[in-house]
């Protein structure tokens, strides 16, 4: 079975600096990250392998520096990565971004044995955009099943999974699906471990780093980066606190009773 | 030249301290007080290699024999956040597992590699004694030949990992040579009957590492366990000294750049006569300094790194490194506690800690006279010459 996780590289911030001038991130001086929730599903996919013969790859889209979190991925035990990366796909949109990951997993499944079956592993959301719909965009380019917010998953024979679903708070979902699917995982399916001094130094020496270009994806230049975006970033903007500050003060109950007088004057509840 | 570190390297410094940030630092405090290294922090440190990071793969290692600069920088990383911890692993991977990987045979590697490589087995390295610290030739534990068998007696004391360790290199007397004694490196399984553990020393500093006395009563090993032959002794412990004062310059470093960062950190913070104490000058020039002594000692440690990995000869960097690191950090830490004023005399605050872990690094693994006399000799005898 392949693994295939896909892994967004991001700045490591909470709150990110936009330049007025251009609506772009500031990066410079910002450490990037792989995507949190990327990292659980790099994990979750060890989990997988510890106890399944399987192939962990780990696929980013980004500019060539986006090797460094491939390079993390590797070193926590990925077998191989592959970062898609051209000018071609700058600028992309969710839509566009799956579309260009979607070329990449066709192209190595075919490359594969015709029994072999995959498993999808997105982090639901990314830290930096927030929009959680690479995922679920991937498997409909993909054409495979999806289940989105897992915070469990099990496997019930060699091609069917059974995945806990987060619904809506405090409601689970139990869905099988057969394979091949896309999951999109949350931070609380697993805490990802460090990758340990070997793995480090296995992920410089050992193993290499895969680059596909369009060209090499074949693929039509009219659905990538910025040509084959359907949306397009108006403005972008970190939202101003407006919010006044009060200072409490008096022992607890007095505190606790104007707080509670406060929450209800505000309608809060 | 060239003093960008390597991506590779890079990566092990960021997992080394997020890892050590969140296993070893919070519990550090505790470990001080207790004098006891954490049984769960072991673990996880198990698997994430830190015992065996000087010898290749095949013995379970991290592979990193040919990459000194990251062992010293996993070192640096470690010492930052816990000497103790920091002293038990540079201790056994540098004086321990290296020597054995550098100067054993292929038998010896495959016996004693790799449970010390997992962490499964601790290691130690032992000279001290009684009457011969500084002076290593003055060694009163001896060892003679018994059919297949060296029959060792002696004591050993001040020997660190030594209540924990399962593999010593223990260095003995075997015989006289001219009107010196003629020395040589036994590897000692501790499960050998004969062998006990004397009192275990209650410390300054670096009070979680295992600093203990060790008897040997008839102790029978091996005829094989001789490291780099009968008699090597006296040049075989100079030279993994060497190596070793690589990670103990290493561990200072991280101890003088966390001084330094609590520092920084206080200066900024704390407030009196109306403003920040960094904004006095009699605080910034202690900042100043600690950065400037703190680096240097890094930039020494990572040169005589490369240079034992440029496979040049770096003993007189070493012992530059071990020196300059040592004192460095001294200072550092001195200036830490004067900086956080009372608060800094407070065992709420670490930088007491890092006051008392470094007084202990002038004094082990060669004190700053030895190193001293090292350097002086070594430019007396060659001239300047790197």
């Amino acid at each position: 079975m392949k693994i295939f996780v896909c892994i967004k590289q991001v700045p490591g911030i909470a709150e990110v600096r936009i330049d007025p001038k251009t609506n772009t991130l500031i990066r410079e001086g910002i450490p990037s990250i792989m995507n949190p929730m990327d990292k659980n599903g790099v994990e979750l996919a060890l989990n997988i392998k510890a106890e399944r013969s399987s192939e962990i790859i780990a696929l980013s889209m980004g500019p060539p520096q986006a090797q460094e979190v491939l390079r993390e991925a590797l070193a926590m035990g990925a077998d191989k990565a592959y970062l898609l990366t051209d000018r071609a796909f700058a600028g992309a949109d969710t839509l566009a971004t799956s579309h260009t990951l979607a070329l990449a997993i066709q192209k190595i499944v075919q490359e594969s044995s015709k029994d072999e079956n995959y498993l999808v592993i997105c982090g639901t959301q990314a830290i930096d955009g927030d929009t959680a719909q690479v995922g679920p965009e991937l498997a409909e380019e993909l054409d495979i099943p999806q289940i989105t917010y897992v915070q469990k998953l099990e496997f019930l024979d060699d091609n069917t999974i059974r995945v806990e679903r987060i619904f809506r708070t405090e409601e689970i979902v139990i869905i099988d699906t057969k394979l091949p699917a896309l999951i999109s995982v949350l931070k609380e399916i697993n805490s990802p471990r460090y990758p340990s001094m070997l793995g480090v130094v296995d992920a410089y020496n050992k193993k290499d780093i895969i680059y596909l270009d369009a060209e090499t994806l074949e693929a039509d230049k009219s659905l990538l980066g910025l040509t084959g975006s359907q949306t397009e970033v108006w403005k972008i903007f970190v939202p101003e606190r407006k919010g006044e500050h009060i200072q409490l003060s008096g022992s607890i109950d007095e505190m606790v009773h104007e707080l509670c007088q406060n929450l209800k004057e505000d309608k809060i509840f | 030249m060239d003093f960008k570190l390597s991506a590779k390297q890079e990566m092990i410094r960021k997992v080394t301290r997020e890892f050590a940030e969140e296993f070893i630092a919070p519990i550090a405090e505790e470990s001080d007080q207790n004098s006891q290294l954490d049984p769960k922090v072991m673990e996880e440190m198990k698997k994430m290699g830190y015992f065996g990071t000087c010898v290749p793969k095949e013995y379970d290692g991290a592979d990193l024999h040919d990459d000194t600069i990251s062992f010293s920088i996993i070192t640096e990383e470690i010492g930052r956040v816990d000497a103790s911890w920091s002293i038990t692993t540079g201790v056994h991977a540098s004086v321990c597992l290296y020597p054995i990987y550098k100067y054993g045979t292929e038998e010896q590697r495959r016996e004693f590699l790799p449970p010390l490589a997992r962490g499964d087995h601790l290691g130690a390295f032992v000279i001290t004694e009684a009457n011969a610290g500084s002076d290593a030739g003055g060694v009163e534990t001896n060892a003679y030949l018994d059919g297949d068998e060296w029959v060792l007696n002696g004591s050993k004391i001040f020997a660190t990992n030594g209540g924990l360790c399962k593999t010593i290199l223990c260095v003995a007397m075997t015989g006289q040579k001219g009107r010196r004694k003629e020395l040589t490196v036994f590897i000692v399984d501790t499960d050998t009957p004969g062998y006990s553990v004397g009192v275990r020393e209650d410390k300054l500093g670096v009070r979680a590492s295992n600093t203990s006395e060790l008897v040997f009563q008839d102790v029978r090993i091996p005829k094989e366990n001789v490291l780099g032959g009968k008699g090597q002794g006296f040049s075989l412990g100079m030279k993994i000294l060497e190596y070793g004062r690589i990670q103990m310059a290493a561990q200072c470093v991280g101890l003088g750049q966390a001084a330094l960062e609590a520092s920084i950190k206080y200066a900024n913070e704390r407030v009196q006569f109306g403003k920040p104490i960094g904004e006095f000058q009699g605080i910034q020039w202690k900042i100043a300094d600690m950065g400037v002594e703190v680096h240097s000692s890094r930039l020494l440690t990572y040169q005589a790194s490369w240079m034992c990995d440029q496979g040049m000869n770096y003993g007189l960097l070493s012992s530059m490194a071990k020196l300059k690191a040592s004192e460095a950090a001294m200072t550092a830490t001195h200036d830490a506690v004067q900086i956080h004023g009372a608060y800094g005399l407070m065992k709420a605050y670490a930088v007491e800690r890092y006051f008392r872990d470094a007084k202990m690094a002038e004094i082990y693994e060669g004190t700053s006279e030895i190193q001293r006399m090292v350097i002086a000799q070594t430019l007396l005898r060659k001239g300047w010459q790197l």
